[in-house]
């Protein structure tokens, strides 16, 4: 690494991660309702008697842990597969794994399933396993062809088993009762008002272990937007870089989704805000990306949660509508 | 003279009239299709039951019903089958606006229903009454109805009202996806017969998603949570209570007035409403 991107790293992602930092810290203390920040910190008053403090530690900070996690979790989950695939408009939801995650949501929802565990309840954890059924099938086929992993192939089969759980979605919605089918309506909206720390804890693993193999990748990924060819002139193992990525960027986006539902706009949005921002390099974009999804999706979950209060408004709408025309905006000014 | 000639004129043609009416009047329907299964209820309980011919797949009660033809739903009416039933009085929710036109358009008679208040119940009780010819038979049964909630509004008449959360929807063992009742719709109604104060008075729609936040802040004093599922046993029960233990600075929680009711009438704005306002009175004024 030369000098110079080392200092204009060390700026960027300073810079970003003051900005989410701030924004961390500034959205557990608003609210639809006014608490006072001392009351809620004050030990001395007993916990059952604290309402300030419940409000702050219960109904907000998971919250926005939650937004924070899920919105950096697809935020870098859409940057890796949008490098990894070449293509500017795979999302993390292009490659079926959400549709996975959310045919398993829709089949506790409507059919009560039961497999709740270790304090997270049957949804979330249907999800997941929905969206790690719809991962290996789709890295079945990817590699079933003797060379190795095709991206195309995976594009194609994510495209494809994206519809094809869509039908069942819609299916199982139909089958449903009334007011479960609303339910799953409701879900696929995204929501992060997940009440207690149990989903966050358990869906944080799996967040971290992608993390891990994200933190590794930038520069492979550099090569890899160049072409196949290119990278592996340069030394790059792209059949092996491109498992990586492909794995690490859907378990990412499996937890996440299992945690909060399919919020949408943030793994296509954030990562082309941060490139239009910080250029192409993906050392910079990926760590600024991460940083800027976290704080874009708990500003969003701010909005959801105060704009009509004390009712609630989807996040995944406010994504939708502030993301898009700030994107276009963005988008027109910059050409 | 002229006068009484007058008299003589209008008392014919009144007289005509009448006549005309009596003799045109459609006998009441025998072969009803319900397409809403609350309004089925109040048909069966008005004693039209032996008129109804066909009924939606949702339709459960009263037992009667399982054996007879299923016609789809409020979203999937299967109109062709309808038709070939060649009912004379089909029951339709209101928003089931192309059913509608196809019926006018065959030329079938329809009884169009929307949820409402309490009294909206109790008025489609009436009509369905005066519709199927059972007029008499409704008002029996809806004096009795307003009997047993005149009965609940004087026990609880005196007692302090409990600002109450009404929560009809929430995710099994979780905090999430509470869905409670608003200040309009018969939940609410039923809630304020039963001696309680909604805490979402103040919002005019029927339901609230209602996030752990507005909960905090408002503080109900009691949590009344109606299940159409059944719960099975009394450990199940305290679980669910116990998942609203996070929440323990609301007196409800504090002052254990969190109170899961199950049963599938309790939700049903159907002839039962009495039962489900006496279960909510007692729970909340034990």
């Amino acid at each position: 690494m030369t000098s110079n991107i080392r200092r204009r790293l060390i700026v960027v992602v300073s810079g970003f991660a003051l900005f989410a930092l701030a924004v961390m810290a500034w959205a557990p203390t608003v609210g639809s309702t006014s608490i006072s920040l001392s009351r809620a910190f004050d030990s001395s008053i007993p916990w059952s008697d604290n309402v300030d403090a419940q409000i702050f530690f219960v109904a907000r900070l998971p919250r926005v842990l939650a937004g924070g996690l899920i919105g950096a979790s697809l935020a870098a989950a859409g940057v890796v597969l949008q490098a990894m695939l070449r293509n500017p408009l795979a999302t993390p939801f292009t490659l079926g794994v959400s549709a996975g995650a959310a045919l398993g949501a829709m089949l506790a929802i409507a059919f009560g399933l039961d497999v709740g565990a270790m304090g997270v309840s049957s949804v979330p954890i249907a999800s997941f396993i929905g969206s790690l059924v719809a991962i290996a099938i789709v890295y079945w086929l990817a590699t079933s062809q003797k060379r190795g992993l095709s991206t195309n192939v995976l594009l194609l089969a994510g495209v494809t088993l994206n519809s094809f759980f869509s039908a069942l979605i819609l299916f199982v919605q139909y089958l449903a009762d009334f007011a479960e089918s609303f339910r799953t309506l409701r879900w696929l909206m995204g929501d992060l008002d997940v009440g207690s720390y149990g989903p966050i804890l358990a869906a944080l693993p799996f967040i971290v272990m992608a993390f891990v193999v994200f933190a590794a990748l930038p520069r492979t990924l550099n090569l890899l937007t160049m072409g196949d060819d290119v990278a592996a002139a340069r030394g790059v193992e792209v059949i092996q870089a491109q498992r990586w990525a492909f794995l690490s960027a859907s378990l990412a986006t499996g937890a996440a989704v299992s945690l909060g539902g399919p919020v949408g706009f943030i793994g296509i949005v954030v990562p082309h805000l941060v490139r239009l921002m910080v250029g192409s390099d993906h050392r910079l974009v990926l760590p600024a990306a991460t940083l800027f999804g976290a704080a874009f999706l708990v500003l969003c979950d701010l909005g959801a949660r105060t704009i009509m209060a004390p009712l609630e408004i989807p996040v995944g709408i406010i994504t939708a509508l502030i993301g898009g025309p700030f994107f276009l905006w963005l988008l027109v000014k910059k050409s | 003279m002229t006068g009484r000639f007058t008299t003589q004129v209008v008392f014919f043609v009144v007289s005509l009239f009448v006549s005309f009416v009596v003799a045109f009047q459609a006998p009441p329907p025998q072969r009803i299709v319900s397409l809403v299964p609350n309004v089925t209820e109040m048909i069966f309980a008005v004693g039209a039951g032996p008129q109804v011919v066909a009924v939606s797949s949702f339709d459960e009660e009263p037992p009667a019903v399982r054996s007879l033809p299923r016609v789809g739903a409020l979203l999937d009416p299967d109109t062709e089958r309808i038709i070939a039933i060649r009912p004379d009085l089909v029951v339709v929710y209101g928003s089931q606006s192309d059913l509608q036109a196809q019926l006018a358009r065959a030329k079938i008679p329809y009884f169009n229903y929307r949820h409402g208040g309490l009294d909206n119940i109790l008025a489609t009780m009436r009509e369905i009454g005066a519709r199927t010819g059972h007029g008499a038979e409704a008002d029996t049964a809806v004096t009795a109805i307003e009997g047993r909630l005149a009965a609940v509004r004087a026990r609880v008449a005196g007692a302090r009202r409990p600002r109450t959360l009404l929560v009809f929807g929430r995710e099994k063992g979780t905090l999430r996806n509470i869905y409670a009742s608003g200040g309009e719709g018969f939940l609410h109604d039923m809630l304020l017969a039963a001696g309680g104060d909604d805490m979402f008075a103040d919002i005019t729609r029927e339901s609230v998603q209602a996030t752990t936040e507005t909960i905090l802040a408002r503080a109900p004093d009691v949590i009344l949570e109606l299940r159409s599922t059944d719960i099975p046993d009394g450990v199940a029960i305290q679980e669910e209570i116990a998942s609203w233990g996070a929440l323990a600075s609301v007196p409800a929680v504090k002052n254990h007035r969190v109170i899961i009711l199950t049963g599938k009438s309790l939700t049903v704005p159907g002839p039962r409403v009495a039962d489900s306002v006496e279960r909510m009175a007692r729970a909340l004024h034990p």
